[in-house]
């Protein structure tokens, strides 16, 4: 415990730092409230936008982990609220609605980890394949225009509060906490580690290599198609043209952020959760300190590229240096003044 | 003899026009239900004028449109419509055209082409619509204080910045009105709302807005939700006025929650086809450019009834 | 003095990598460079080659001191070195690969032509005449072990290292590559040559310097050394003969003995032709030949990595699967593979965790091994095969080769399995931790373990058999047993159709 919190150590002082920078141009940034039925304030609008891509970069991380990439959760997210809509407006009750769409996430990831792990297409171009085709398939769905509904059992995934906290922050943590739990008390973990380093030797030594790969993109799916109910939830409605656009590449840097490599081995699912924070705190701090849109990008650009250049591990290994080289010279000159 | 047969060309042309035109429609894609509903407008207005459409859809991809027009130039269609993808490129495929001698409108967008190679252009005056939207606005709350929030299209489309243009123009010289925060919600639902909260947040939980002024309705349809979520009332609290007149913000309008709309129209063929008559029946040059209305609906212009015209239009 | 090298010191972050190294090469000599693992060879020839920065010392080349800060000044300045992992790029062609970085140009472009005949005769004067067209990963190990001295020659032309080069030649490759050395030689060129392969120092080298622990041991003429000395010198201590001694076949107990697993026509076409091979309790098996014989590929087709075209297995209960190596496991068999950090080891992962990996495989992933359980299994096996790691938690990748091999027999020996097959045990390993490995294996087949050695090291297999099986053109051509077990006729078997 005390070792995973070492670890995301860096990520957490980048958080602190951010809204520490966000809270100087938005001071009542950190202020919440309660109104009577919900928790108010911008930090609980960031717990719950960070829903979808912290949804995402739980799947992604295991993914990332046997050095593979899904290019394709946005999509999938665009098809799963597509079916959750057409599922709820055609009269299916909740649980089923709910049960279609995550087994149509489900399907989407044994599709990717066939051509992965099976065919043994590169990840990065067999996610591309349903990535561009998928919107389509979400299209179809949606016969092409925003699929509304009005069932508010379904809408409460999306804004609902359980005890004043909105529900997708509830959800995606307790996504996270439990598919946490499940790679560190059962095995899942280290055999996926394993493979992800070295697929042949873990073969040889009798992990199952193949059902390991199969089995972490159809998890990427799976929490892909949680995201595309909480967010078609939200808008009650599926935008099958734009849920979950470009989200893939937000989830892919979370997961980044957090400290994983993009070579696959140890993971730190934790660390992708705070790499998904730090990401809506951007988002959501660019919009309250009220800068003009057309710097939205170009600020996040230039905060990521803080960040990960604080991560990287040729600067911690110059920060080591200078530590070394300031403490060294304290101790001479403290010496120095013993001596005079 | 060249006379002889430019008039049989002629003379052909003319029985053509008696009997069914033959019309090409070359669309963008099905990127956003207002496209849907032009394409589903410009099939009822073929059919009704008893024309036979040639439908093609490119995918957002000029390559295709281009495809697609020399296919109808090589079919020799009577008329091409098309709503292009981009603004440049299309000299060549318009020069085709032209020596075809079939007239090409372009619908809903621009080119950057001269404008002899084509017939005429309908389209909707983007800034005049955002002026529409900030008159309503400036006519609803008389000399009261009045601090509006922007949701604004794509940073850098051009509705983004006409619409945001507009509404300036219009607001100019009123010092009551002030836009206080404006970002982008990039025209979809889901960026209404996120964004439309953190504006709640940062303008004291609501309270100091007077009025959300959304580039689009899809927008402030997601806009009005985190309204209700924080406990106000989209329409009364917070006055709504967007853009485009899709039918879900009549349904808004209906309950009450949304006040204004400003419709671009995606009837763009009817204006098209009467353009094209003229120039059969007579070769009357139109305009080189139809401007549709950009009529404002309010929720005195039942809105229930709207919706329900409106609804199976494909949006 | 072609090089002469004094006081070179480097250190890394808490360790002293190499203190104060004098070493010296004269032109047209080949001066071996020895030590065990972690002694300070590949320090020593990084800091040669700009690899490294060096802390404290002088290299001077031709009198003059340098100081390259990377490989490629210190090849211009005339260093060239030829790695054991060719540094070549096996999906551009011989010939782009020979020029590559001066390119001959016509107009700006690489002229393809002038590359050709450029190529072909960069290999003319070592006697290769090959496509130059075709792409180097097409070509063995040897050539392309060939066309890099070939390009390091041409770049450098003055010293020339050969890190490991014969690691994976066979006997007739490593004769070829001797010749080319022997010519290098005779032109005046300074090569330093680095090798486990003592056989190959003696038979090569003028002189042999020894690291230890970063220090320089010795400098002495190969003439003037014998074998017992050399290696007394690399451990510091006299190596006893005992790992070399003849394996005591009437050890192991009768209740120990008596037969295990029989396999029948186990063979694949284009692999190997299809071979029997009955396993007794506790016996050692050797499989001896060269490489590309077929010995690996038997390896193979018994645990299942590929599957054979033909026959079956079977232990005293009746057949067994071992259509995959999950089957094979679950057969009692365990595979310690020939290339370790390619199918061996999990780099990243730690100690402990390369050692448990397969009973945890074995055990699924629903029961995962305590911690404690974890901790256990890793103490014991660090203490009984003598790991040196600093922590259970190290990264194996960080391990030196020796101590990789024994994680890698670990993790078998975790699993108490009947059957072992271990492909080149000691390759790359130094020679106090091949002592102990061909000592565990020993150990272990007293308690009825079966092992199936492959060794490219005939005394080894001497050592430890009880039989040995010879591979020879994709055939198991011969089985020596008992007495008739001498490196002698393996050799004959090996080189002669008709010996058997």
């Amino acid at each position: 415990m005390r070792r995973s919190l070492q670890r995301i150590t860096p990520q957490l002082l980048t958080l602190a730092a951010l809204v520490a920078l966000v809270t100087l141009f938005f001071p009542n940034f950190i202020s919440i409230s309660y109104d009577g039925t919900r928790f108010v304030g911008p930090i609980v609008d960031v717990l719950k936008r960070s829903a979808p891509v912290a949804l995402l970069a739980v799947g992604m991380t295991l993914v990332i982990a046997t050095r593979g990439i899904d290019l394709s959760v946005g999509t999938v997210m665009a098809i799963a609220g597509a079916v959750a809509a057409y599922a709820i407006t055609s009269g299916f009750g909740l649980p089923a609605t709910l049960a279609l769409a995550l087994l149509a996430g489900l399907a989407a990831g044994l599709w990717n980890g066939c051509l992965v792990a099976l065919i043994g297409i590169q990840p990065i171009v067999a996610t591309l394949i349903l990535m561009t085709a998928g919107r389509g398939i979400a299209q179809l769905i949606t016969e092409g225009r925003i699929l509304t509904f009005s069932n508010n059992d379904f809408a409460f995934i999306g804004s609902g509060t359980v005890y004043g906290i909105p529900f997708p922050t509830i959800l995606w943590l307790a996504t996270a906490i439990l598919v946490a739990a499940l790679m560190r008390r059962t095995a899942l973990g280290l055999l996926i580690e394993a493979t992800g380093i070295n697929r042949a030797a873990s073969a040889l030594a009798g992990v199952n290599a193949t059902v390991i790969l199969i089995a972490v993109y159809m998890a990427s799916g799976f929490c892909a198609a949680l995201a595309g109910i909480v967010a078609t939830a939200d808008i009650r409605g599926a935008d099958a043209n734009n849920a979950g656009l470009w989200l893939e590449l937000d989830a892919i840097l979370a997961v980044v952020i957090g400290g994983n490599s993009l070579l696959g081995g140890r993971f730190s699912i934790a660390g992708a959760m705070i790499g998904a924070l730090i990401i809506q705190t951007i988002n959501t701090g660019i919009v309250l300190a009220g800068f003009p849109s057309e710097y939205n990008l170009v600020i996040k650009a230039g905060l990521v590229l803080v960040i990960l250049v604080m991560q990287s591990p040729n600067l911690s290994a110059d920060w080591f240096y200078l530590k070394t080289l300031i403490s060294e010279q304290r101790t001479a000159r403290a010496e120095r003044k013993e001596a005079s | 003899m060249t006379r002889v047969l430019l008039a049989g060309a002629a003379l052909l042309a003319l029985s053509a026009a008696a009997s069914a035109q033959t019309v090409g429609f070359s669309q963008i894609g099905s990127e956003s239900g207002w496209r849907a509903a032009e394409t589903t407008l410009t099939r009822q207005q073929a059919e009704e004028r008893g024309y036979t459409l040639q439908f093609s859809d490119a995918q957002q991809r000029q390559e295709n449109q281009i495809a697609a027009l020399r296919s109808f130039i090589a079919q020799g269609v009577d008329a091409i419509l098309i709503a292009p993808v981009v603004a440049t490129g299309w000299d060549s495929v318009l020069q085709e055209a032209q020596e075809a001698e079939i007239p090409v409108v372009l619908l809903d967008r621009q080119v950057d082409s001269s404008d002899d190679l084509y017939l005429t252009a309908v389209g909707s005056d983007l800034v005049h619509e955002g002026e529409v939207a900030g008159e309503w606005l400036l006519g609803e709350v008389g000399e009261e204080e009045c601090r509006v929030v922007e949701l604004q299209g794509t940073t850098g489309s051009s509705p983004a910045i006409d619409r945001a243009q507009g509404f300036r123009n219009a607001i100019e010289g009123h010092a009551n009105v002030e836009i206080v925060r404006s970002q982008t919600g990039d025209f979809t639902r889901a960026g209404g709302k996120s964004v439309m909260e953190s504006f709640l947040q940062a303008e004291g939980g609501g309270e100091n807005i007077c009025a959300l002024y959304a580039h689009n309705d899809d927008m402030a349809i997601g806009a009005i939700q985190a309204i209700k979520e924080a406990g106000l009332a989209p329409g009364e609290d917070i006055k709504i006025v967007s853009i485009d007149a899709v039918p879900d913000i009549f349904q808004a309008m209906a309950a009450g929650e949304a006040n204004a709309t400003v419709e671009l129209t995606p009837n763009m063929a009817g204006p098209a086809f009467d353009a094209l008559e003229a120039y059969w029946a007579d070769g009357t040059e139109p305009e080189k450019f139809i401007q549709t209305e950009s009529r404002l609906y309010t929720q005195a212009d039942d809105p229930a009834a709207e919706y329900e015209a409106r609804k199976d239009l494909g949006y | 003095m072609l090089l002469s090298i004094t006081s070179l010191s480097k250190s890394f972050v808490g360790t002293k990598a190499l203190q104060g190294v004098d070493f010296e090469l004269a032109a047209g000599e080949v001066h071996a460079l020895l030590g065990e693992n972690g002694a300070g060879k590949s320090t020593l020839i990084k800091c040669m080659t700009g690899a490294y920065k060096r802390d404290a010392g002088e290299i001077r080349l031709d009198g003059v001191s340098i100081d390259p800060s990377s490989t490629a000044e210190a090849q211009a300045l005339g260093i060239g070195t030829v790695y054991q992992e060719v540094n070549l790029l096996p999906n551009l062609t011989v010939a782009q690969n020979l020029t590559f970085g001066r390119e001959p140009r016509r107009f700006g472009f690489v002229d393809a032509r002038a590359q050709r005949t450029q190529a072909r005769a960069m290999l003319e004067p070592y006697g290769l005449d090959i496509d130059v067209d075709r792409d180097l990963g097409a070509y063995s190990v040897a050539i392309r072990q060939i066309i890099a001295i070939a390009r390091a020659v041409a770049l450098s032309g003055k010293v020339l290292i050969l890190d490991e080069p014969t690691a994976s030649l066979d006997a007739a490759e490593v004769r070829m590559l001797f010749t080319i050395v022997r010519k290098l030689r005779a032109e005046g060129l300074g090569i330093i040559f680095v090798s486990h392969f003592l056989d190959q120092v003696f038979a090569i080298c003028d002189r042999v310097t020894v690291l230890r622990n970063g220090r320089k041991i010795v400098t002495e003429k190969t003439a003037d050394l014998d074998r017992v000395r050399l290696i007394s010198h690399m451990l510091g201590r006299d190596l006893e003969e005992a790992a070399h001694e003849h394996r005591k076949h009437t050890e192991a107990g009768d209740d120990q003995r008596g037969p295990l697993l029989t396999f029948e026509a186990i063979g694949r076409a284009g692999m190997i032709e299809p071979f029997d091979l009955a396993v007794g309790k506790g016996e050692v098996i050797g499989l001896a030949g060269l490489l590309g014989s077929g010995r690996t590929e038997s390896a193979e087709l018994l645990f299942g990595v590929r599957t054979s075209d033909s026959g079956s297995a079977s232990d005293q209960h009746g057949r067994i699967a071992h259509g995959s190596p999950r089957e094979a496991i679950a057969a009692g068999f365990g595979f310690a593979p020939e290339d370790r950090k390619v199918d061996g080891i999990i780099a990243e992962l730690s100690v402990r965790e390369n050692i448990i990996l397969a009973l945890q495989a074995k055990r699924g992933w629903m029961s995962k091994i305590s911690r404690q359980e974890q901790d256990a299994l890793a103490e014991r096996y660090i203490g009984r095969l003598d790991i040196r790691t600093s922590s259970a938690d190290k990264p194996i990748g960080e391990l030196s080769g020796g101590n990789q091999q024994k994680v890698v027999l670990a993790r078998w020996l975790a699993m108490n399995p009947r059957f072992l097959i271990l492909d080149e045990p000691t390759r790359g390993i130094d020679v106090g931790a091949h002592a102990e490995i061909v000592r565990l294996i020993q150990e272990i087949t007293k308690t009825g373990m079966a092992v199936l050695v492959i060794s490219s090291e005939l005394e080894e297999l001497v050592a430890v058999c009880d039989r040995v099986i010879v591979v020879r053109d994709r055939r198991h051509v011969t089985e020596l047993a008992g007495a008739d077990i001498s490196t002698d006729a393996i050799v004959r078997a090996i080189a002669q159709p008709e010996a058997a």
